[in-house]
């Protein structure tokens, strides 16, 4: 909701204290927010970081907005991450791993996981869960989707919520935008993409670059994903690598659950 | 002679991932010093089980946010190697491109993000954007330079869209790539000034011997592919690494350590440096004479100078790189590729230190087996013995607990552990 007063989703609207924080991830969320060469002045105008481990050693407990990355994986991320609920004015998820378990939920489709561990570890076992995504555990407020999450849409949603402006996502699929870009689609080059389902938000980066979507973004609103499979297998498109993509980042899970299960009769 | 000192580190700040580190001496016996590694695993030797070959990369590359080109390029090459295919000339000049913006990139990050603010006495880059803004500036203009050199190569600064097996999904624009040339040779007047503000830092002077592994240059400084080297006089080749590394479980540490000749060994800038001083370019060999960097350094602090020698290196070999692919005319794209049973190895240099991924495929071309070796990985035994030696070699010198506890964040942050990645 738009807001004329001094706060917004009650946080201040001048330079509200920032933290950033890492769960399960290959933090590269938090580097595409150093890697803003360009403009990170500005956005440093814009809030006040009080915890970014991956940059600074000042740490403080008090913040009006935490951003968090990563998935949730182990008993002691729930009791942290539970704790930065408890003191963050707002939560926000960010990129696929914060939002659906990332590349990092594709150890749960072996429901076994001490087959996982053993492969790993062998004889020396260590603490495991299966992948949750921070929503499992905590109220998310915002989600910034991705893998990784787009620089622009991170300044973005900052801004919007320093100047209370309400967050929208597209809720359009990939394909409009790639459109747009007028690129050549992947389809009439015989490869799969995932782009009529998953949500736009990141320009097409992946057909932009002649590589099919994978679905990082998550489904689409609407999204259609019994005829998307029909597009590919009337082109040929493998099962496997349908189900490949919709598997990978966690966005689809439900969908690709059941996909999985339907394909390999269990196995992983 | 000081007996007592205790430092408790329980989360180092500027480093990718969670480490700690705890020393502890009592009536000046080292009771106690440690490098310890709790971060959680992701599994993705497990996770890449049983999946096609076109998804290694993909999965793979997420290993870490940081040294994602090498990962991703790293487990293009265990493909390609175990499906027998060879780059084409102008694959392997794009991927080496792509590879050495990664290295500037990183190296430039660690250099004045994570490490600078010890030297200047700060707590992270951020009070340096208003009193020393000509410094961060620089260091926005090199980061910028090589991101936007691997946006216009790889498609993408992290997880890169367009490298993939055979090659790329596309090439770059010729016109934006040759803009670049220009932007190189400003960038080398940078990397002047960079050493310049260097040459101001106290560099500890401490060392310990140890041993030193990489990538053998043959002929040119080594980055993707080839043998394997030892400073202890180890070699093999590249599908031997698992003897190059004998990897073990630890109580303290949910990542691996690795072992060599000796109790430990060390990987990365340096190591390369050290094992390949001749390959340098000219002008990166002269500021290593300025620093007096000179094979073997056994001062785990010079990493940073070796990283500082190798953006000098990688910024004159990219130029020359480019300049090679806007002289010939473009191939295709990339190759086909045929999937067979087998295995393939990659040893590929990422900015920390040489990484192996090495997968086996069944004849379907799907992973029945993964095995990642992460150089972060590679340099925690050393750390560790790094860390016990400085313990008491600083509290017999009568230092106080601060300033013990300051150079050891110090010493580990040299390292540019990329500890998430080494847990994987
Ligand atoms: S979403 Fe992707 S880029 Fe972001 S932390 Fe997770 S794996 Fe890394
Ligand atoms: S390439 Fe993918 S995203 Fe683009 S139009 Fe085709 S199907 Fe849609
Ligand atoms: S094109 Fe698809 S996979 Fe690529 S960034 Fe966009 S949503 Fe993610």
């Amino acid at each position: 909701m738009p807001n004329s007063g001094k706060t917004y989703l009650g946080v201040p609207v001048s330079r509200p204290r920032a933290a950033f924080f890492d769960f399960s991830s290959c933090e590269g969320c938090q580097l595409q927010i150093l890697n803003n060469e360009a403009t990170l002045l500005d956005f440093l105008s814009l809030v006040q970081v009080v915890n970014f481990r991956e940059a600074m050693t000042e740490e403080s407990d008090e913040y009006d907005i935490a951003f968090v990355e990563g998935s949730i994986t182990r008993p002691d991320e729930v009791e942290r991450l539970k704790a930065i609920r408890s003191r963050a004015k707002v939560l926000v998820a960010l990129g696929s791993c914060a939002c659906f378990g990332g590349v990092n939920q594709l150890k749960n489709r072996f429901r076994d996981l001490l087959w996982v561990n053993k492969t790993v570890y062998g004889d020396a076992a260590v603490e495991t869960d299966f992948v949750r995504r921070l929503a499992d555990v905590v109220a998310v407020d915002l989600m910034i989707y991705g893998c990784p999450v787009r620089k622009e849409e991170v300044e973005k949603v900052v801004t919007n919520v320093v100047i209370g402006k309400e967050i929208s996502y597209p809720k359009y699929p990939v394909c409009m935008e790639c459109k747009a870009g007028e690129n050549i689609c992947l389809f009439d080059l015989g490869e799969a993409c995932l782009g009529p389902v998953t949500r736009a938000g990141c320009g097409a980066w992946c057909p932009g670059n002649r590589a099919g979507c994978w679905g990082c973004r998550g489904p689409a609103d609407d999204a259609n994903i019994e005829q998307m499979k029909r597009l590919m297998r009337e082109r040929g498109i493998p099962e496997e690598t349908i189900l490949d993509r919709l598997e990978c980042f966690g966005g689809f899970r439900e969908v690709s659950e059941t996909f999985r299960l339907e394909m390999t009769k269990g196995k992983p | 002679m000081k007996v007592n000192c205790s430092v408790n580190v329980p989360r180092l700040s500027r480093v990718e991932g969670h480490g700690a580190i705890r020393i502890k001496i009592k009536d000046g016996r080292v009771e106690h010093a440690s490098w310890e590694v709790v971060e959680t695993p992701r599994f993705f030797e497990a996770i890449l089980s049983g999946k096609r070959w076109e998804n290694a990369p993909v999965i793979a590359g997420r290993i870490c946010g940081i040294c994602s080109i090498s990962h991703t390029l790293a487990s293009i090459r265990a493909v390609e190697n175990a499906f027998s295919m060879t780059p084409t000339e102008q694959t392997r000049n794009l991927r080496l491109l792509l590879k050495h913006m990664e290295t500037l990139q990183s190296h430039v990050l660690h250099l004045y993000f994570l490490a600078a603010p010890d030297f200047l006495g700060a707590g992270s880059v951020f009070p340096l954007i208003e009193s020393a803004p000509e410094v961060v500036a620089r260091a926005a203009r090199l980061k910028l330079l090589a991101n936007d050199l691997c946006d216009c190569v790889g498609g993408r600064r992290l997880h890169p869209t367009r490298t993939v097996v055979g090659g790329f999904t596309m090439l770059p624009d010729r016109k934006e790539l040759s803009l670049f040339s220009k932007r190189l040779v400003a960038a080398t007047a940078d990397l002047m000034q960079t050493a310049e503000l260097f040459t101001t830092f106290g560099i500890p002077d401490f060392a310990r011997e140890t041993e030193f592994v990489s990538l053998k240059g043959d002929g040119a400084y080594p980055f993707l592919g080839g043998s394997l080297i030892s400073s202890d006089g180890v070699e093999k080749q590249e599908h031997e690494y698992a003897g190059m590394t004998n990897e073990f479980t630890v109580s303290r540490s949910t990542s691996k350590w690795a072992r060599l000749s000796r109790e430990s060994y060390a990987v990365g800038a340096l190591a390369r440096l050290n094992n390949n001083f001749g390959c340098l370019h000219p002008s990166a060999g002269e500021i290593a004479s300025l620093f007096r960097l000179r094979p073997v350094c056994h001062n785990p602090y010079m990493n940073n100078i070796a990283q500082l020698v190798e953006c000098v290196h990688v910024a004159n070999e990219s130029a020359r790189i480019i300049d090679t692919l806007l002289d010939t005319r473009w191939d295709e794209p990339k190759q086909e590729v045929t999937p067979r049973a087998g295995r393939g190895v990659a040893a590929v240099e990422a900015p920390r230190g040489i990484l192996y991924h090495c997968y086996e495929f069944d004849e379907t071309g799907h992973i029945v087996k993964a095995d990642c070796v992460i150089p972060t990985g590679q340099n925690h035994a050393n750390i560790q013995l790094d860390l016990e030696y400085l313990a008491a070699r600083y509290a017999s010198e009568g230092m106080t607990d601060r300033d013990i506890s300051l150079l050891a964040q110090m010493l580990v942050r040299s390292y540019d552990p990329c500890i998430s990645c080494s847990v994987h």
